[in-house]
């Protein structure tokens, strides 16, 4: 980077329109507050990441940013950054998202084998249908509502991370995998990891934003809208903005008491989405299809929709795990209650922390990347075996016989047969002798 | 009494005099300490002295050559150490664990004897199990290389390389990374 490129982009962000509100995150000021808790990085580090995100903001066309936090890896760590584009100005994806869709077990082999046998019998159709596929989120809504970039050092050029889907969600949910670092890295797990790195780095920045990012209960309020609660998908209210009444409260109001701060993302449901998606709203021509053939069993009509605490539930309510609170609030400083900050921990996302003082707040991360659990983690079976065709009378599947039950069942036969020859001996025997008479 | 805390799992309190219910123990021990009429309650004092005990043991450590061990057998720290060059800084096998050596006799006669017995007289970080159990990282440029430890999360070493600068600390919760062959 030479000196005459950072005076044209200097010169390119003093041309902002807004000229008091730049999208630059104050980092330093940030960093100060964090490091009267003891959490940070050096002043240095800090200071390159400030200029990192300089350099992002100039490039790329930013309303809001943040400095989201750092996540370790193995050979190389991830500095995020949290934006938000400018309405309409955000970039169309022309490429398809690059899934790199592990090799498919289970069932393709399956339907694989039923071709290869001979021909002569048409062996019964497969009848399994893989399980509807949920959509991901809009950019700009739910858990795609901000896009992250990352970059291994600051100076090194910002990547886009992939926009999340539900699928990566769920599969994220049930692995737990150290980051290499590298963001093409494949994820070699069990669930199958529907991505790469990139992607497993993306759910996770999803589900750490949604269960660790708060703010003090006043600071943002849902905006005016005409209608209440009453919306199609159920989910309740998904934007907020910033209150311009907002009366901080004491530091010690703020840590004595976890109602006083509140989610301000939304959470994840188990679905991997934040509003309610029903997989099994038909069309007319798949409703057509279904009168033709008998209702299966197993489609479960109802669904039950998944609901989450709505948007800016205060921090009481969150769960623990065990006997951990979800939070652990402290004043940076006990001797000094006037300059104390109100600093608070996450137990279930270790590494996630949050700041308040007066009007000022902030979150931000720096750890590994993963919940925590009191138990050790298990790793997910694989699936029984399938049977290769449904019972039917003509066809049932039984299980092969065992070694002993074979060799029984010989020992049985030749026994029934060494009696029945002996029987045909005594009676050609007998017939011999009256013969012989 | 490490073992004893081993068994303990969780997050630690906070609180010195804590007393964990110590419910995992053999009927023998039960007895035992029921008779002479303590309950079995650990304090988290001692807890927190074994997990100390442990983390020091399992993964401090420091570079080659910092300590040597004299003819007579005491060791004792290196003032010719002038760090570690920038080449060797990024091996693994220029770092040992600070404690008593395991793996040393178990070695080949034709490894042993390159070894110098005045500072290779420690196990080195090449063949901890599970193998991958440390990142190696160079920070700040390239200036000073950090190390950390994937068993305990939250132990990170530094060092900068050619200069007697070194030093291992640990930032965390207190509990070992037992699902560490599943996250490599």
């Amino acid at each position: 980077m030479s000196a005459k490129h950072f005076e044209r982009m200097s010169a390119l962000t003093l041309d902002l329109p807004s000229q008091g509100e730049t999208p630059l995150p104050n980092v330093m000021e940030t960093a100060f507050y964090f490091e009267q808790a003891g959490i940070g990085l050096s002043k240095d580090e800090s200071y390159h990441i400030f200029l990192a995100l300089k350099k992002l903001i100039s490039v790329q066309p930013i309303q809001t940013c943040r400095f989201w936090g750092k996540i370790l890896g193995l050979e190389m760590n991830y500095i995020i950054a949290e934006v938000q584009y400018h309405e309409g100005e955000e970039e169309e994806e022309t490429e398809e998202e690059e899934v790199i869709e592990e090799g498919g077990k289970g069932m393709d082999e399956v339907e694989d084998e039923d071709e290869e046998k001979e021909k002569e019998d048409e062996p019964p159709k497969s009848t399994y249908k893989p399980p509807p596929v949920i959509p991901k989120e809009e950019n700009g809504t739910g858990a795609n509502k901000y896009v992250y970039f990352v970059c291994n050092e600051p100076g090194k050029p910002w990547v886009k991370l992939p926009p999340v889907t539900p699928a990566q969600i769920v599969c994220a949910r049930k692995i737990k995998k150290f980051f290499t670092g590298r963001l093409d890295a494949p994820v070699v797990s069990f669930p199958p990891f529907p991505g790469n790195e990139a992607n497993y780095l993306r759910a996770q920045i999803a589900r750490i934003s949604a269960g660790t990012q708060i703010s003090p209960i006043g600071f943002y309020q849902f905006a005016e809208e005409e209608g209440d609660e009453e919306e199609e998908g159920g989910g309740g209210r998904d934007t907020y903005e910033e209150n311009p009444d907002f009366q901080p409260l004491s530091v010690a109001e703020m840590v004595d008491s976890l109602s006083t701060w509140v989610h301000h993302v939304q959470s994840i449901l188990k679905q991997g989405r934040c509003i309610w998606f029903n997989p099994f709203q038909k069309s007319e021509e798949q409703e057509e299809e279904e009168d033709e053939e008998e209702e299966k069993a197993e489609e479960p009509d109802e669904l039950q929709q998944e609901t989450g605490p709505p948007l800016l539930t205060p921090l009481s309510e969150d769960e623990g795990i065990q006997n951990i609170p979800a939070w652990t609030a402290q004043p940076s400083t006990n001797l000094i209650p006037q300059h104390a900050v109100a600093v608070l921990q996450s137990n279930r996302w270790p590494g996630a922390y949050a700041f308040a003082s007066g009007k000022k707040f902030d979150n931000i991360y720096f750890g590994w990347g993963h919940k925590y659990s009191p138990e050790n983690y298990t790793p997910a079976l694989p699936p029984p075996v399938q049977a290769e065709y449904p019972s039917e009378p003509e066809i049932t599947e039984t299980r092969d016989p065992t070694l002993e039950e074979e060799l029984a069942f010989k020992a049985a036969k030749e026994a029934a047969l060494a009696a029945a020859e002996e029987e045909e001996d005594e009676e050609d025997v007998e017939e011999d002798e009256e013969e012989d008479d | 009494m490490v073992a004893q805390a081993e068994q303990l799992k969780g997050r630690f309190q906070g609180d010195p005099s804590f007393e964990y219910e110590y419910t995992e123990i053999n009927a023998e021990d039960a007895e035992r300490l029921i008779e002479d009429g303590k309950e079995p309650m650990i304090k988290e004092e001692v807890r927190l002295v074994a997990t100390i005990e442990q983390i020091d043991r399992a993964v401090g450590i420091i570079p080659r050559g910092a300590f040597v061990k004299t003819p007579l057998g005491s060791v004792h720290e290196n003032r010719n150490f002038e760090g570690l060059s920038v080449m060797e800084a990024k091996k693994l096998s220029s770092y040992f664990h600070f404690t008593e050596p395991v793996n040393l006799k178990n070695k080949t006669l034709l490894e042993k004897a390159d070894l110098d017995p005045s500072t290779d007289f420690l196990d080195s970080l090449e063949h901890d199990i599970p193998q991958g159990s440390w990142t190696v990282q160079l920070e700040k440029g390239g200036t000073v290389v950090v190390l950390r430890s994937l068993l305990w999360l939250g132990l990170t070493f530094y060092h900068v390389p050619m200069t007697k600068q070194y030093g291992y600390i640990y930032f965390g919760s207190g509990e070992k990374n037992l699902d560490l062959p599943f996250m490599m």
